[in-house]
């Protein structure tokens, strides 16, 4: 039963979700040229450079681009939305646009967006996985 | 070196699904009738390049040698996502630029059958215990949670991006280029389907991923495609009607993406297609102004309505007012897709990059029919893999 007792409560589903509070994405920021990346990197895709700080990435952005997405693999729920945000600070994020009715009244271009984490599912440990999305805001 | 090339045959399949042949034989098909085109046979071959995307790494280049000539040259088995026909082409026209060969074939095959929808990951079902993994850590499938992967909504997310960067763009007029493009069809007796919608059909056939409709998304299928190329030198020791018939080839380019903020979460389609097409454009001496037709990359409707800002066929953000002025239809001022385009001739993924030769050089030789532009004298092909790879090539009627 020792392994109950040492499973996470949650874990991100990505690990540049960073579950702090608040919730926030996390980039590796080149030290050369400033381009921010959100996988493991080997070097800079815009230098070359090949340093890299942590950076937290700014939470509200503007909805630069979406589809909704109605015809997906059979285990995944349609329609849903799916968006190109562009955070305040600069950085380009892709996720579903969340907690609002996925139709072309409720999501349009250049609406102000914030990011929002929500539960998808538990594992047989009892850990449940947080993913992010974005929510319209004001 | 050489410093002149010529495509002295070309030769494609009707793309559906062929489920009586297999990919060795549709590659035939296109290889024999490039070179039966072509007035030449296997021997004339200095080299060749097979194009495939999901069969590539089954050495099909020899298998299709031995099916019609195994006649020891060098063969190049080429992969390069929906670019792989454009590279393989590439692939022989770079080795005949360099003096290695005089004459080569291209071939480019898929056979997809009813793959459906590309690139969407079901979720895992059998996981039970989360753990990080791959170079995002992702604890499972992110498709539909963090987005979307699919073909479709991908290349809808860049329509969208195209219309909230340039205002007035609208579904309708995304959906004007499926209305387009089937209509082409019609006269084409090897497109994978032939059938007209209305513009109001095509906007309220299924929806696929926003503002994509069924109608607005090319189909998957089989088929094959294949040309000849022969340098200037070779060209002028052959017959006085295969000189008449050869097309040059005025520029072949390919390009693949430069660094974007956004590329890592959104397959960057423009700027490459932009260089590609301004490098073809000085290559040939040309510009856009001077192409008769253009086949363009019309994998989705979203996808052909920003290449004709990107291949600069209008004005820069006016790819909505273009379609709205007619100017892309067959007979409006600057022909795009009238083969019926990826959307109705179909996709068979590593033919499409010749299959696009194939219908220009037709126009250009006066070869094409019902479906003749009349007096095309240059036409411009593109084709764009994501990830991404963008080849254009500028094709020129012989002078005679």
């Amino acid at each position: 039963m020792t392994e109950e007792n040492t499973a996470p409560e949650q874990i991100p589903i990505v690990t540049y979700l960073n579950l702090a509070d608040p919730p926030h994405l996390k980039a590796q920021e080149c030290k050369s040229c400033g381009a921010r990346f959100f996988d493991r990197r080997n070097a800079c895709a815009s230098c070359g450079g090949g340093s890299f700080a942590e950076v937290a990435v700014s939470s509200d952005g503007v909805l630069q681009a979406f589809t909704i997405v109605h015809r997906a693999a059979p285990s995944i729920p349609v329609p849903y939305v799916s968006a190109i945000v562009k955070t305040d600070d600069g950085t380009s994020v892709r996720s579903n646009i969340i907690n609002t009715p996925a139709d072309v009244e409720h999501v349009t271009l250049g609406m102000r967006v914030a990011l929002a984490t929500y539960e998808v599912a538990e594992d047989d440990r009892g850990t449940k996985c947080i993913a992010f999305g974005y929510e319209p805001s004001s | 070196m050489n410093s002149d090339l010529w495509i002295l045959g070309t030769h494609m399949t009707p793309f559906r699904r062929q489920p009586d042949l297999d990919v060795v034989d549709l590659a035939s098909q296109a290889a024999l009738g490039a070179m039966k085109d072509g007035e030449v046979g296997i021997a004339d071959m200095d080299i060749l390049a097979c194009g495939s995307l999901f069969q590539a790494s089954a050495g099909l280049g020899q298998q299709l040698q031995d099916q019609i000539g195994q006649t020891g040259i060098p063969v190049y088995n080429v992969s390069n996502a929906c670019a792989t026909g454009a590279t393989a082409l590439r692939t022989v026209i770079m080795s005949i630029k360099a003096g290695e060969s005089e004459m080569g074939l291209a071939v480019g095959v898929e056979q997809m059958g009813k793959m459906g929808l590309l690139a969407g990951a079901s979720r895992r079902s059998d996981e039970n215990v989360y753990e990080p993994s791959g170079r995002y850590g992702s604890v499972m499938s992110v498709d539909g949670i963090l987005g979307t992967n699919t073909m479709p909504g991908v290349f809808a997310q860049a329509g969208m991006k195209y219309a909230y960067e340039n205002d007035g763009v609208d579904f309708e007029q995304f959906a004007k280029v499926a209305q387009k493009n089937h209509a082409h069809s019609t006269m084409n007796p090897l497109a994978q389907y032939q059938k007209e919608f209305s513009l109001e059909e095509v906007m309220q056939s299924p929806m696929t991923s926003y503002p994509n409709t069924l109608l607005m998304c090319c189909p998957t299928g089989d088929g094959a495609a294949a040309a000849v190329v022969v340098s200037g030198e070779r060209l002028r020791s052959l017959s006085t009607e295969q000189q008449k018939r050869a097309v040059k080839i005025s520029a072949s380019v390919l390009t693949s993406d430069p660094y974007v903020e956004d590329g890592q979460v959104q397959p960057d389609v423009n700027t490459l297609t932009r260089n590609a097409s301004t490098a073809a454009y000085e290559a040939a001496g040309i510009g856009p102004e001077d192409l008769d037709l253009v086949e363009l990359h019309d994998c989705f409707a979203t996808a052909e309505l920003i290449h004709y800002d990107n291949l600069q066929l209008c004005e820069s953000g006016g790819a909505g007012d273009f379609i709205d002025s007619g100017a892309p239809y067959r007979n409006g001022s600057m022909p795009v897709n009238v083969s019926g385009g990826l959307i109705s001739k179909g996709h068979p993924i590593g033919a499409t990059g010749i299959a696009n030769v194939y219908e220009v050089a037709t126009h250009l030789r006066g070869e094409a029919g019902d479906r003749q532009i009349p007096d095309a004298k240059v036409g411009l092909t593109h084709v764009i893999g994501l990830g991404s790879s963008c080849g254009v090539h500028i094709l020129e009627a012989a002078a005679v």
